[in-house]
This record gives structure tokens, C-alpha cells and sequence, in this order.
């Protein structure tokens, strides 16, 4: 079998139509794990950032987990913040530079976890800021523990036998409960599993920025992410095993959208 | 100059706001919740935001948010408080971004807490005791100077006497020396450029602008905590120059302390006091020269001996230091308690310094 | 070999090899099947994917990478990659 050689530029007339990485990563460097979903999450927001002309007037607030990679590759401005208090930090921010796109970047274990009660209390709020949150369930920095993310039955390192809801409880669906709370303005799930999903989350992050500069309240983007390392899994088995075990507990959709009711 | 009759938890929310305080957030708890209510109503009106936090810890992130963008902020609460805050005090030093915290204390047994920290790594915070007050309005006034200047954390450490005691103050805006610009605050405008700006414990930088990375930020920031030290040390002394017992106390003991020994002075005895004004740095070599006609230092603090270990720092086995103080509490567990009287310091000093019989 | 049996292309990609951490979700995700994974690893020890003719510049393999390993290009007109220029 012969194959074309790729390791240069087309010499025929061509046009590019996706680049290698997005203007706003510094580097497409990364250590993260071969098939984990994070990386692909950053690129989304990323370039909706760029679309949206807001490169400048945009600050991030990382929680902790392996998405902080890219708190030393993003181009734009970061601050690492305590573990679960990113929707916190983003208030002050928020509130003393109303004009500003202000975003949240964490993962299930940073909000579901440790960071319960200031993403109900920001959303209760109804902050108009955007908190992304990257769900593969685990704990992925530290190895992948559960998380009160995690579902019945997901192996982790610390529910070797698989997360039992007799000793270790039931997940916590964060998007449901931000939902029902009136300051919230936004809620979407989305993933990363194949192309088509990749676009639809890419919407609904644009959605969710868009709503944050029309002031409309909370705004949570959640994304699905794979984590066969967490998940003990080869790596081309992840977004299967993903949709399977995460999808069924986290339903992929818009759970809110109070702006979508408004007249155009 | 012109003077209100108000009380403490007014006062201070007036100096901070005379200092520029553009934000506040924080949790309900006695004797700190006069200080919220009061900036919840002023703060508005005065084009600022005042969020009642739902917790401590929410309320110190949110203020620490609002510090990365620029402004002055502050949160507050007694030492019962600020022990949720541990964690973020830490993080504001080793990420240096200004903060005040306000403890309107319980008690006196708060100097650990203020001076040694419960949080992570090697900071410090610059902790401020006010004896009364029109300090407390000078104090919270340079607590926002100094956070801003060294990019570090201040305690101002009130209590609930000051909280609640009505004084003639004046609390108009105190002149410090310029500052220069926050060119280190996140406004977003540097993004998309290359070099945009990055507030991280780590120090790691970015790709095309590395930091120092962590080894070498932290040492960065004991090192400038080396240097706070030896130009921020704050105190007052009195009748130092030939006392042969010296007493010293902190906060509003440091007042009564003085008023007992400026008494006692007139009566014949050879007393003198030190207090030290800044808790952290604390004015080790101030306290030695203060201590140098002295026989024994006795040391007021109503707690089971905290400031004591700093006297002892400082002085060495060089005079027999002693606590004439101790735990002093009401039923409630909630107010300073009744050893906080002038009758009662006096008859501790007396019993010190009479000989045995 | 039977040249009428070659597929056309109407797009190409550019494979940044040592990047590649071998994860294979781009083999998954091209929708004409045109990546498999190299029998040989780069510099890292991983495989990388391999580019058969029939691709369509629909850029679902730079999607789905999350080393960002892909470029994609369209061609004006449909290539015969394999043809001698």
C-alpha cells in the first residue's frame, strides 16, 4: 500500500482549512496523556475566543487538575486559583471589570468536589461569568480517584472494585442543579467523543460566551472528557467506554438557555 | 480635621474606604459583623461592591479576585474566621497579591494565627494591632498601603472592645508616599500578545515569558519578606529608660497596659511598657534596647502565652521574662474577658515586682 | 497496479510525526477511513497514522487530536496522490 507523504505542505493548489493549533496556545506542546480530551476542550475555547474578537479582554481562572498545562501555554491572561474556588476569584474579578469576558477552567473533581459551594453560590448569584468544567470523572491529575463526579460502578484507583453507592455514594450531576437555580443563564453539556460532538460543544461554548456579554447570569459549559488513563483503558476505547458509562449519567444537550427565549 | 463620635467597626469602614477600598466580601460573625454591615450599606454608595459572601472562604477568594484586577479589597471576620482564610492568606503571599484581612478579634488569643499562619509555605503577613481607635484608622489606612506596596498580605487586628467603643476620630484620607502603577494586575489586555500576564504560587510563566519557576519565586518571596522585615517594624515605648520591670503588651491590652504604668510611674514605681504595633514584623531589636535597665519583662496578653514566645526571641535568657496574663473569656466564649482591667494589670505588676516575702 | 482502482483526494493533511502519542482517535474519526497507524514509532516510541489516497480535507482528524498533530488542506481540484508528476 503506498501512502501520500504528509510531512510537508500540499505543492498543488490548496487552501489550508485547519491549522496544527490555534493562535491563542503559545506552543501545541503539551504533557498530557495520549487520548485525553482536555487538549481538544482548550482548542475549542481557544479559537471561539478568537472568533469572537476577545483575545484582549478576557481573563481565565484555573482550578487544578491536568488542564493546567495550559495555564503556561494560553495566550491570553491566566491565574491559577485554590482548588474549587474559581467561581469565587471570577466574582471579585467579574464585578470589579463587568465589561471583561471572564471564564473558569476546571474539572469535576475541581467543582464537583472541593468547589461545590462556590460554583451553587456564584450561579445563585447569577454572576455573569463562564465556568467550564472538563467531566471525565476522575481525579486525573493526582492519578484518577473518584470523584463525586464518577459514576456507579466506574473504576478508579480508589474504588478498585468500581464506585459502589452503598459506601461511596451517587454521583453529583452539577449541570441539573445549576440549572434550577434562577441566576443561572446557561447550562450546557457537550463532549469530545468524535467530530460531530466536537462541533456541537463548540457551540455551545460560543453560546455560553455570548450570553456572558449580554449580562444574561451564570453560565456553565460542561464537557465531557476522556481520560483512558484514569479510566485504565487503551486510548482508542475511550470515547466509546466515555459516551457508555459518563454519557449515560450526564445527558449531552442544552439543560438551560434563558437568552434563547429572547426575541432576536 | 474633623471629628464623628462613631464606633470602631464604623471607623475602620470608614478608613478603609478613605484608603480606596473598592471591595469587600464577607461572612457574618461577632464581633466582625458591624464591620460588614457597615461597608454593605457605605460600599455601594460610594461606587464599590460589598457581596455577602455565603462562606469565609468564598468571601476571601472574591476579594482576592477582585485584588487581581486592580482594586483594593478586602474580607473580614474574627480569628474564628480567618481560620477558613488560612489557606488564602498563603496564597496571596505566594502569588503576591495585595490583601487586607480585617480580624475584629474575640480575644487576644489570635497572635498565633495573625503572626505564624495556618497556611502552606514560607510567607509571613504583615499583622497590625491597634490599641484604639484612631490607630485602628491609621492602621487599616496603612494596612492598604503597605499590601500594596510590598504586593503581600496586612492583618489589621482589632477586637471587639475596639469594635464596639465609641470615639471622636477623624477618618479623612491619610497622604502615603506614591506607588507606582499595578502593571502586574490582569485587565486582559494583554492577551493574544505573546507576553500575556500570568498570576500563579509557581511562578512557572508561559511559554514565550517563562518565571523563575517555583525554587526560585519562593525564595524570591522570602527573601522580600526578609526585607519587610527590617523596615516595617512598628512600636511604642514609654518610661523604658530606666525601668526595672518592663511590661508588654499588644492591642487594646497595650493600652490599658500603658494608662496602668503611666499611673504607677506617678506613684513612684520603676516601670516602663513596650507594645509592639506591628505583630509581624515584630520589633525584636526595639524590644531588647526597651529592656535594658529592666530586671523582668512581664508580658500582658490575655491568651495561654502567644506574643511571650516573640519576647523571648527577642530578649533571650538574658531577664527573666513572665506572663501576668492569661485566658480571659465571658460565659459566652465571645468577648474579651474580665482581666482586661486596669485594677486587676496593676495587682499583677505589683505582685511581680514586690519581693517575696 | 490498477490505476483506475486509485482513489482521488480532495484533501491532504500534514502529520507532525513526533508529536503524535499513537492514541489512534484520528483512525476512529476519519469518516473515510484513510488513516491507519505505522508499523514503525517516532522518536517518542509511539506509531503515528499514515495517509491513504481518498481523503477529503474534512478536517475530523484535526478535531479529534489532542496533540494537535494535524494540518488540513483542501485541494481546488481532486488529486490523484499517487500518480508519478
Amino acid at each position: 500500500m503506498n501512502y501520500v507523504d504528509t510531512t510537508y505542505p500540499p505543492v498543488r493548489e490548496s487552501r489550508q482549512v485547519a491549522s496544527f493549533k490555534p493562535a491563542l496556545l503559545q506552543t501545541e506542546e503539551h504533557h498530557l496523556c495520549p487520548g485525553c480530551g482536555e487538549p481538544v476542550a482548550i482548542r475549542l475555547i481557544c479559537e471561539v475566543i478568537q472568533e469572537l474578537g476577545l483575545a484582549q479582554d478576557t481573563i481565565s481562572i484555573f482550578g487544578h487538575g491536568c488542564y493546567g498545562a495550559f495555564m503556561s501555554t494560553l495566550d491570553v491572561e491566566t491565574t491559577l486559583c485554590l482548588h474549587g474556588r474559581a467561581p469565587a476569584v471570577a466574582t471579585g474579578m467579574k464585578r470589579m471589570r463587568p465589561d471583561k469576558l471572564i471564564w473558569t477552567m476546571q474539572g469535576d473533581g475541581d467543582m464537583v468536589s472541593e468547589g461545590l459551594a462556590e460554583v451553587l453560590h456564584t450561579a445563585a448569584r447569577g454572576e455573569s461569568v463562564t465556568c467550564f468544567m472538563l467531566n471525565n470523572g476522575v481525579f486525573g491529575d493526582t492519578g484518577g480517584q473518584m470523584t463525586a463526579a464518577s459514576v456507579v460502578g466506574q473504576r478508579t484507583k480508589n474504588t478498585l472494585e468500581g464506585r459502589d453507592p452503598g459506601y461511596h455514594g451517587f454521583p453529583i450531576t452539577i449541570g441539573e442543579m445549576v440549572a434550577a437555580l434562577p441566576g443561572s443563564a446557561y447550562v450546557a453539556r457537550g463532549s469530545v467523543h468524535n467530530a460531530g460532538s466536537i462541533a456541537q460543544a463548540k457551540k455551545m461554548i460560543r453560546r455560553g460566551f455570548e450570553r456572558q456579554m449580554a449580562n444574561a447570569g451564570f453560565g456553565l459549559v460542561e464537557i465531557l472528557t476522556m481520560c483512558p488513563t484514569g479510566w485504565f483503558l487503551p486510548t482508542k476505547d475511550g470515547p466509546e467506554y466515555m459516551m457508555e458509562s459518563l454519557g449515560s449519567v450526564y445527558p449531552l444537550g442544552i439543560i438551560k438557555d434563558v437568552g434563547a427565549e429572547q426575541p432576536a | 480635621m474633623s471629628l464623628r463620635l462613631i464606633d470602631g467597626s464604623e471607623a475602620v469602614a470608614e478608613a478603609a474606604l478613605s484608603a480606596g477600598l473598592r471591595f469587600y466580601s464577607g461572612y457574618p460573625m461577632s464581633p466582625a459583623t458591624d464591620l460588614l454591615e457597615q461597608l454593605a450599606k457605605k460600599l455601594p454608595e460610594r461606587g464599590g461592591v460589598c457581596i455577602n459572601a455565603d462562606t469565609e472562604i468564598e468571601g476571601v477568594n472574591m476579594a482576592i479576585g477582585a485584588s487581581m484586577t486592580g482594586f483594593r479589597a478586602a474580607t473580614g471576620s474574627c480569628g474564628q474566621g480567618l481560620s477558613l482564610m488560612q489557606e488564602a492568606i498563603a496564597e496571596v503571599a505566594l502569588n503576591e497579591t495585595p490583601l487586607v484581612i480585617f480580624n475584629m478579634a474575640r480575644s487576644q488569643q489570635d497572635y498565633f494565627q495573625a503572626t505564624r499562619g495556618g497556611g502552606w509555605g514560607d510567607y509571613r503577613t504583615i499583622a497590625l494591632a491597634p490599641k484604639d481607635v484612631p490607630e485602628a484608622v491609621e492602621l487599616t489606612q496603612l494596612a492598604f498601603h503597605l499590601s500594596d506596596k510590598y504586593r503581600v498580605p496586612a492583618i489589621v487586628y482589632g477586637d471587639n472592645i475596639l469594635a464596639r467603643t465609641l470615639t471622636a476620630v477623624d477618618t479623612s484620607p491619610i497622604a502615603f508616599e506614591p506607588l507606582p502603577p499595578r502593571d502586574w494586575a490582569l485587565d486582559g489586555t494583554t492577551g493574544g500578545t505573546g507576553r500575556s500576564k500570568q498570576i500563579w504560587t509557581w511562578g512557572v510563566g508561559k511559554h514565550h515569558t517563562p518565571g523563575p519557576g517555583p525554587q526560585l519565586h519562593w525564595r524570591n518571596i522570602a527573601d522580600k519578606f526578609a526585607r519587610i522585615a527590617e523596615t516595617e517594624q512598628r512600636w511604642e515605648a514609654g518610661f523604658h529608660e530606666d525601668a526595672e520591670t518592663m511590661v508588654v503588651a499588644f492591642g487594646t491590652a497595650g493600652k490599658f497596659v500603658e494608662y496602668v504604668v503611666e499611673d504607677m510611674r506617678q506613684e513612684g514605681w520603676q516601670v516602663g511598657f513596650f507594645r509592639p504595633i506591628t505583630l509581624w514584623p515584630f520589633p525584636e531589636d526595639a524590644l531588647e534596647r526597651g529592656c535594658k535597665t529592666a530586671r523582668q519583662v512581664l508580658v500582658f496578653e490575655l491568651n495561654a502565652g502567644q506574643m511571650i514566645d516573640d519576647v523571648r526571641i527577642s530578649l533571650g535568657k538574658r531577664v527573666p521574662i513572665r506572663s501576668i496574663g492569661g485566658i480571659s473569656s465571658d460565659d459566652a466564649g465571645i468577648n474579651i474577658g474580665d482581666r482586661m482591667d486596669a485594677s486587676y494589670i496593676r495587682a499583677r505588676i505589683i505582685e511581680a515586682m514586690e519581693p517575696v516575702s | 497496479m490498477n490505476v483506475a482502482a486509485r482513489k482521488l483526494s480532495r484533501g491532504t493533511i500534514v502529520v507532525a510525526v513526533d508529536r503524535c502519542k499513537g492514541c489512534e482517535l484520528c483512525v476512529q474519526a476519519c469518516p473515510v477511513e484513510v488513516l491507519t497507524m505505522s508499523e514503525v514509532t517516532n522518536a517518542n516510541g509511539f506509531r503515528f497514522p499514515l495517509l491513504a489516497p481518498g481523503c477529503t480535507g474534512c478536517t475530523a482528524c484535526q478535531q479529534v487530536c489532542p496533540d494537535y498533530v494535524f494540518e488540513v488542506y483542501k485541494y481546488e481540484e481532486a488529486v490523484d496522490e499517487l500518480a508519478a508528476d
